[in-house]
């Protein structure tokens, strides 16, 4: 019986080595390798040059910008959604599945509309004699563009940890003498780490790895580095570069799940 | 915070989230083919929509391709998970791992990986490539719902068939698969929903000559997006929403005689 429970493990197993370990390896050979197949260390230190460091740097440091606001914007919102009660489970599905049938490239496209210089908000802006906002084709537009696209990662995952706080740790807090602030601070926060954790994994990374918002929202001129590995793989067709840079890449990924496995060891702060 | 003010905020949330949706369904009704302009409200572009080959054949690719990658995912996903259930911690906590990898790796390596494990095997990019990748991204969607099922299956009640004479699968398909249903279903689901509104792997696996909407979409952006695009999204927008009403109303009554 047990042979053959082990045994439908097998299609998995097989399409796991095929599909996701055979093809990192490759983009381990190809960055670890020149055109003619020689070992070199190249294509990885090639971040160091001018340009394509800049790139990581602004990637490094948009990213992070978005996690934060997601993170600042995401919280309140995950804590009304926990507390609410019946009617979530339908609101949850309006924030997060509903919006994904709206193609994602014409989503963040309609923000072009949106953002320009004659379009919706300044119009709206100029009627109220409010001064005009001028960000499309900036870094701003950029950094908007992430914190639309993955706000809905970071609210579930804080949704789910919020949920899971037993609510008579809070009451107990407030019998014992805890105001609103301190019950927050001593027992809401630290209990939602994990959610926390989890939550910035799933906003830092799609955001520090983006190459459509910035070439939809920013304009030709700002490269993520992103753009950059997208640019060697279609136009320049040096492949061995790209994936040099994405070796460097999946550095900081890993970086951040060497992280998050320290604070959530349980993986409590599991997406589903 | 007053309860106002939770209203107002989640007002503005969804404000911010469903502005640009907003905007291109006001987008399909323009008459004027730029964006910039309001040129009067029109119904050509959902007529024209139907006559544009191009559009069309993206369509059916994309929804062959969602339908074909989470019905495989689920099959694979869930015998995964009901083998990955009886095996000792350690293996099983390597293939979990496996399995996170293509949910915490960036969407980019994961599409330049399986663009280089094709091209050094030789495979012809088109239909087949994008089918393979967006199994493989889909199967971890449907091991993470199907898996929490797993701890409410009662093995005796499998055994007991057994012992009363039911075939495995027979026993199988009676006793377990029912559990495990809800969470096969809410797998294909997000599955499904995932490979309809994934560019950038696509991207990266397709081949010259076919397109799903995502990638078409992508091309068009620099002539100019056709207006019929966001007829169509508009279109499919709306039934998936009156679908979500459907399915979400029956509960809302049951509650009201609840409570």
């Amino acid at each position: 019986m047990k042979n053959k429970k082990n045994l439908l493990a097998s299609p998995f197993i097989i399409w796991s080595i095929a599909f996701i370990v055979l093809p990192l390896c490759m983009v381990f050979y190809y960055g670890l390798t020149d055109k003619t197949g020689a070992f070199t260390l190249d294509n990885i230190i090639s971040i160091a040059t001018a340009e394509h460091s800049k790139a990581l740097w602004l990637s490094l440091l948009l990213s992070f910008i978005s996690t934060v606001i997601c993170l600042l914007l995401g919280y309140p919102l995950a804590s009304i959604l926990a507390k609410l009660g019946k009617n979530k489970n339908s609101l949850i599905v309006f924030i997060f599945i509903l919006p994904m049938w709206m193609n994602f490239l014409l989503r963040t496209l309609a923000w072009q509309t949106l953002l320009e210089k004659t379009g919706v908000i300044n119009s709206v802006l100029q009627f109220l004699h409010l001064p005009t906002l001028n960000i499309i084709n900036t870094a701003y537009a950029i950094v908007l563009g992430m914190v639309y696209n993955f706000l809905p990662f970071m609210v579930l995952p804080l949704y789910n940890s919020l949920t899971k706080i037993d609510p008579n740790v809070i009451n107990a807090a407030r019998d014992l003498g805890a105001n609103g602030l301190q019950t927050f601070i001593r027992i809401t926060l630290p209990l939602s780490i994990p959610g926390i954790i989890s939550g910035i994994t799933m906003v830092f990374v799609p955001a520090l790895t983006t190459f459509v918002i910035s070439s939809l929202l920013g304009g030709s001129k700002i490269l993520l580095i992103g753009n950059v590995i997208e640019q060697q793989f279609t136009q320049a067709s040096n492949w061995n570069l790209g994936s040099g840079l994405s070796i460097v890449l999946m550095l900081f990924i890993i970086i951040n799940m060497v992280v998050t496995s320290l604070f959530d060891k349980d993986g409590e702060g599991a997406v589903l | 915070m007053g309860r106002i003010a939770k209203r107002i905020y989640i007002i503005l949330i969804f404000v911010f989230l469903y502005a640009p949706i907003a905007t291109l369904i006001v987008l399909s009704f323009n008459a004027s083919k730029t964006r910039a302009k309001w040129g009067g409200f029109t119904l050509k572009w959902y007529v024209s929509l139907f006559q544009n080959r191009d559009i069309m054949e993206a369509l059916y690719t994309t929804l062959l391709i969602a339908l074909l990658s989470s019905l495989i995912a689920s099959v694979i996903g869930t015998i995964a998970c009901i083998a990955m259930d009886s095996m000792k911690k350690r293996p099983k906590s390597i293939l979990l791992g496996i399995t996170n990898i293509p949910m915490l790796n960036a969407d980019i390596v994961t599409g330049i990986s399986l663009m280089l494990l094709f091209l050094s095997f030789g495979l012809k990019f088109g239909f087949g490539t994008i089918l393979l990748s967006h199994i493989t991204f889909n199967i971890p969607y449907v091991i993470l719902s199907v898996m929490p099922r797993m701890k409410n299956i009662n093995r005796n009640t499998f055994e007991a068939a057994l012992d009363l004479g039911a075939p495995p699968l027979k026993a199988f398909f009676k006793v377990v698969f029912p559990d495990l249903l809800p969470g096969i279903l809410s797998g294909f689901l997000l599955a499904f929903t995932m490979s309809l509104d994934d560019f950038i792997i696509t991207h990266f696996t397709k081949g010259p000559g076919i397109d799903t909407l995502s990638t078409k979409i992508y091309t068009e952006v620099k002539k100019g997006i056709k207006p019929e695009m966001y007829a169509l999204s508009t279109i499919i927008f709306t039934v998936v929403l009156l679908l979500l009403i459907l399915v979400n109303k029956p509960e809302k009554e049951e509650k009201k005689i609840l409570h």
